[in-house]
């Protein structure tokens, strides 16, 4: 395999097929811990370790996973590493396990996870997958990050915590609440949209949902 | 009584499952573009989710006591089957509403609002009725946004939309308004 392939597929994830900004999935974690940084970052992490580490173990196993019930080991496998990562948190990490609440165990059906394990790392190599994973993962955290931060310093005036604006800054609530999620996450991908559509006038964009239901209905089937 | 019936307005309304805490957002996105597929999308998770709130609280009661660690593979487990058998039976008792749900059905094995709900039954402590209540109340409140969502979208259907603003984007701008308007049912039960 040339060094470029490799570089490829560690880049892809992180701007041109960003797994929540471009193919938009995993919608629901994105919107739902995203109001503090911390509960980003902690997800964040979360996420990747899963998605790593179950990407790792599926491309290792896929030639002896039988196709029928392929899907079927992909969660098992999934749903043991997310209960490692929720033990985990719940023993560093206690103040935020508590705010994350079942937000983690909603990890298993993050449509990300699932979606790498079924186009890619169910049909390359380790060290391949590997590096998919971390790309895509590190994606996910870039686009996590960019909600919260936008949420946390308009909604509360504060980053991890700490004051942006000084005293006098009257936060703008409504960003920490569930309404500001969908606004952020709505308008920024809205400004994506508008913003390729400038550098490339007739934007090849695939239609992302079309392709996870095709996903998820072959994988059920 | 008051109590179930709390459970089940504050599940529908107050903390709607998609627009409040963000569950299920997959079918709201994705086939909420008409109000018909939108009722049948609603009517397929309302059975499901009662079905799974039934063997969560049978997991939670008889099973899972011993082996707290094992709680989110065997919901994982229960969900997908008990989607698999749900199919099945109506398949074969019910070949036509087999055909209007289609592809939905087995959708919902991958929809977080069903294991949503198995979480926060578990974490809450929820008994047999009030389990019923918060799957009946989460499930009408699913059908609910989608509807809602398929409405508004047959309209933006007709609207002059720059083509610039077309997409996901302004989906969730949409849905943002929606939510803004769901969160005044948190002053339902304040007084």
């Amino acid at each position: 395999m040339k060094p470029t392939a490799a570089r490829e597929d560690l880049l892809r994830g992180l701007w041109k097929e960003n797994p929540v900004l471009v193919q938009t999935l995993g919608l629901c974690p994105t919107l739902a811990v995203t109001n503090s940084v911390e509960n980003g970052i902690a997800m964040g992490i979360a996420t990747f370790f899963v998605l790593v580490g179950s990407s790792v173990l599926v491309s290792s196993l896929r030639k002896f996973i039988p196709n029928e019930v392929r899907i079927t080991a992909y969660i098992l496998i999934i749903a043991t590493f997310v209960t490692v990562a929720d033990m985990t948190l719940q023993a560093v990490v206690p103040v935020i396990h508590k705010q994350l609440g079942a937000f983690i165990a909603l990890i298993v059906v993050n449509c990300i996870i699932l979606a790498r394990q079924e186009a890619f790392a169910a049909k390359n190599t380790v060290w391949r997958s590997f590096l998919d994973a971390v790309g895509m993962g590190f994606g996910f955290i870039i686009a996590l990050l960019l909600m919260c931060s936008v949420r946390e310093v308009l909604g509360n005036g504060t980053f991890l915590g700490h004051s942006v604006f000084g005293p006098n800054y009257e936060p703008w609530v409504i960003m920490v609440l569930p309404p500001g999620g969908f606004f952020t996450l709505g308008f920024m991908l809205l400004g994506i949209a508008a913003w390729s559509r400038r550098k490339n006038p007739k934007p090849l964009r695939a239609r992302p949902h079309a392709v996870t239901m095709q996903t998820t209905q072959r994988a059920v089937v | 009584m008051g109590d179930v019936l709390w459970i089940f307005v504050s599940a529908m309304l107050v903390n709607n499952f998609t627009l409040i805490m963000f569950l299920g957002l997959c079918p709201f996105l994705g086939v909420s573009s008409k109000v018909g597929t939108g009722i049948r999308m609603g009517m397929a998770n309302i059975f499901v989710l009662t079905l799974t709130a039934l063997s969560v609280w049978f997991l939670n009661r008889f099973v899972l006591g011993s082996a707290p660690y094992l709680r989110l593979i065997s919901f994982i487990v229960v969900i997908a089957s008990l989607v698999q058998l749900v199919e099945m039976a109506i398949k074969k008792l019910s070949p036509t509403l087999f055909r209007e749900l289609g592809i939905y059905l087995p959708l919902i094995t991958t929809n977080c609002a069903i294991l949503g709900l198995a979480m926060f039954q578990t974490s809450r402590g929820y008994n047999f009725g009030e389990g019923i209540a918060f799957a009946l109340g989460g499930g009408l409140g699913l059908m609910l946004a989608l509807v809602l969502m398929g409405s508004i979208r047959e309209h933006l259907e007709l609207a002059e939309v720059p083509s610039v603003l077309k997409g996901v984007g302004l989906v969730l701008v949409l849905a943002g308004t929606l939510s803004l308007a769901f969160m005044g049912f948190a002053g339902l039960f304040t007084s």
